[in-house]
């Protein structure tokens, strides 16, 4: 058919569609060894020396995500054009991700680990301990301190600080529901079944009642320049929740909007940190507070937004962008979510008033407005979320509407 | 109907008006032949649904649809027993004053009793032919969801603790489709072969409305698919689907149109999109300069 029949040498295309795989790995797309299989078995179907057939069902066999589509792509033409006989060192030649981490001990306490684990992890406690001897007043003091007046010493003991936190976020209910005890819908299944022995007389009552479901948190953050002094806090902060609860998204931006949820399921927070801001171009640039929003809402909001999250959006709202676009942004964000809180460093010192235009066009659409200054306020921000009520609040839109007008 | 090539298959399904491209078909091809069920992502309106309804259509087989939505449990995706007839049968046996009661209310639990929903029923062993399932928008339901098909994806097999296993003699073919609202889960995907579909091309979208909507004019079809590849390249909150093109293409038939004016697009806008923002959007920009770029 065409050039790929030349490619293709001594037959043994077996070997060759397993080194393929193995090079796929390298790249960081997860190939397991059943789809390799699949890929073999696939091979019996289609005129393999057709390099495009080929070429499909390699990638519908053994690529299942979007985003790894291109890789997967570069990869095949590495390999199938520059490939005259299988040479095993090609395998070591394109890394595109690097190699995974080395294994490191889970710092965090599990919630049930299995027996004999349960010294190593004590030790290790108090290994730490040891390393951040904080006294009560040391740590009161910690916990009033504005982020912005840190020191290196007190974001890493803060961090310990932060560790600590328990986050719960209100739970949501499902349609899904479970057998009761307690009166609710009645659960047929179970009447008719627990019933028999009366003769099928519903004597003994079953029921079903909804269950809950932890709502899942989605966070934006701003790390533009103006947050210096508190996006490493901040994103430490981002990091704990997102270990600490079931289902958190997190996005940064400056000038432009990054994700980084996949950044932070890595366990060490150092680590994390140090990736998101490898992969972060814009780390302490201008804000455009309006892009990044409509970027998320563009992008992500129906990825991320379906299942009736809370929105925590950190920033002080010093914005270069244009407030008309924010205020769009903000309303149709505000509209997609079941709470948007917006986080302010700044409003932690009682002479602030969010006077800055982009805070000014944000407002109406928010639904609490928070400081995120010191300890104390996660604290409360923990203890907001925990009781968020069942309802989700008035919606200020027609208000809204005005602003926008006005702007 | 049993396809040899992946030419043949192209070709039948182009016959049942559904035009896809080499690497589409080879993906329908192989999950017809590896019976692996076949997952397909892309944006919505660009025919996923479509391809489970033209397999069932094309080869004569039965489509079974589950819509997805949050919530979706055993008792209304795999069976429900009919309580109803399970009470009047009890006080039946009963009324008779049967000899044997323990066996005769066995007996209200047998398949008699039993009311299929739509993942038994793909896998019941009465077809001539193995129907079409289509789960449609997995990404609605919830992962408990997506945890359950695994086993039956990968054994074909479903256990009702009051009847025993029952077993598909042979598998249905199986279409997941998914909006991406959210992340299907890797496990359920490496169990299928995926296919993400893109927004077909300038050539492939006039083939689709030629063969969707045979009333419309050459010149009329031609100018719409050109219209709606211009508003693709705008940034868009909802970018319109190829259903979005065959809705319009025959609204403007049905109003009997010969070609695009600025006037007919002005009163149509929304039957292509479906956001006040996108549409005060696209007429700030001005709908004429739009129909000048495309050459009208």
């Amino acid at each position: 058919m065409d050039e790929f029949e030349t490619l293709v040498p001594h037959g043994n295309l077996m070997t060759h569609v397993v080194a393929f795989a193995h090079l796929l790995r390298n790249t960081g797309i997860k190939v397991s060894v059943e789809q390799t299989i699949d890929l073999v078995r696939a091979l019996e179907h289609v005129p393999i020396m057709s390099r495009n057939d080929f070429r499909a069902a390699a990638r519908c066999t053994l690529v299942c995500r979007r985003e790894d589509l291109p890789v997967f792509d570069a990869a095949f033409d590495f390999y199938w054009r520059t490939q005259s006989g299988f040479d095993p060192l090609m395998l070591a030649i394109p890394v595109v991700k690097t190699p995974p981490k080395p294994l490191r001990l889970p710092r965090r306490p599990r919630g049930q680990g299995d027996g004999h684990k349960e010294p190593d992890r004590h030790e290790e406690q108090q290994e730490e301990k040891v390393g951040f001897t904080l006294t009560f007043t040391a740590a009161e003091t910690l916990r009033t301190k504005d982020f912005g007046n840190f020191t290196y010493e007190e974001v890493q003991a803060c961090k310990e600080l932060l560790r600590t936190l328990e986050w719960r976020i209100e739970p949501r209910r499902t349609r899904r529901r479970r057998s009761a005890n307690r009166p609710g819908v009645i659960d047929m299944r179970r009447l008719l079944r627990r019933n028999l022995r009366y003769g099928g007389e519903p004597i003994e009552l079953t029921f079903r009642e909804p269950r809950y479901r932890q709502r899942p948190l989605v966070v934006l953050c701003d790390i533009s320049g103006s947050m210096d002094r508190y996006s490493r806090i901040l994103l430490q902060f981002v990091h704990t929740i997102s270990n600490g609860l079931r289902d958190v998204e997190a996005f940064v931006f400056g000038t432009r909007l990054t994700r980084i949820t996949r950044l932070l399921r890595e366990r060490d927070i150092d680590e994390a940190i140090a990736a998101v801001s490898k992969q972060v171009v814009d780390w302490s640039g201008g804000t455009r507070i309006g892009d990044a929003v409509r970027h998320f809402n563009y992008s992500w909001s129906r990825r991320v937004l379906g299942r009736g999250p809370v929105v925590l959006l950190i920033s002080d709202g010093w914005d270069r962008g244009d407030p008309q676009v924010l205020a769009r942004e903000m309303a149709r964000l505000q509209r997609s979510c079941y709470r948007l809180i917006w986080l302010n460093p700044l409003l932690g010192n009682p002479r602030y008033q969010p006077l800055t235009q982009g805070m000014q066009a944000a407002l109406p659409f928010i639904d609490d407005f928070l400081p995120v200054h010191n300890l104390i306020s996660l604290e409360q921000l923990g203890a907001k979320l925990a009781m968020l009520g069942a309802r989700r609040p008035e919606r200020r839109q027609n208000a809204g509407g005005r602003v926008i007008a006005q702007v | 109907m049993h396809f040899t090539t992946i030419d043949e298959l192209q070709q039948a399904l182009a016959a049942h008006h559904y035009i896809a491209d080499r690497p589409l078909t080879t993906a329908i091809f192989l999950a017809l032949k590896l019976q692996k069920p076949l997952l397909l992502e892309g944006e919505a309106g660009v025919g996923k649904t479509e391809i489970a309804k033209t397999l069932a259509r094309m080869q004569d087989r039965h489509l079974i649809r589950l819509q997805c939505y949050e919530g979706l449990d055993v008792n209304t995706t795999i069976y429900e027993w009919n309580y109803t007839r399970q009470m009047v049968q009890i006080r039946l046996i009963e009324a008779l004053g049967a000899a044997d009661a323990h066996a005769a209310l066995n007996e209200i639990f047998s398949p008699e009793f039993l009311i299929k929903r739509p993942l038994l029923q793909a896998i019941e062993e009465s077809w001539e032919r193995p129907p079409v399932l289509l789960i449609d928008e997995i990404d609605r339901a919830d992962e408990e969801f997506e945890a359950f098909l695994l086993e039956l994806l990968s054994d074909w097999q479903i256990s009702i603790p009051e009847i025993g296993t029952i077993r598909a003699s042979q598998p249905p073919t199986v279409v997941i489709t998914s909006n991406r609202t959210r992340e299907i889960h890797d496990a359920l995907k490496r169990r299928c072969l995926f296919y993400w579909i893109d927004y077909p091309s300038l050539d492939k979208e006039l083939q689709i409305v030629n063969a969707k909507v045979p009333g419309a004019s050459e010149r009329l079809s031609r100018q719409v698919v050109a219209f709606v590849h211009e508003l693709r390249k705008l940034d868009l909150f909802k970018l319109p689907g190829v259903a979005e093109t065959l809705d319009w293409t025959t609204a403007l038939t049905a109003l009997d149109a010969r070609e695009l004016t600025a006037d007919l697009v002005e009163d149509t806008l929304g039957a292509i999109l479906k956001y006040q923002d996108d549409i005060a959007q696209v007429r700030g920009q001005g709908v004429r300069s739009l129909l000048e770029k495309v050459g009208m």
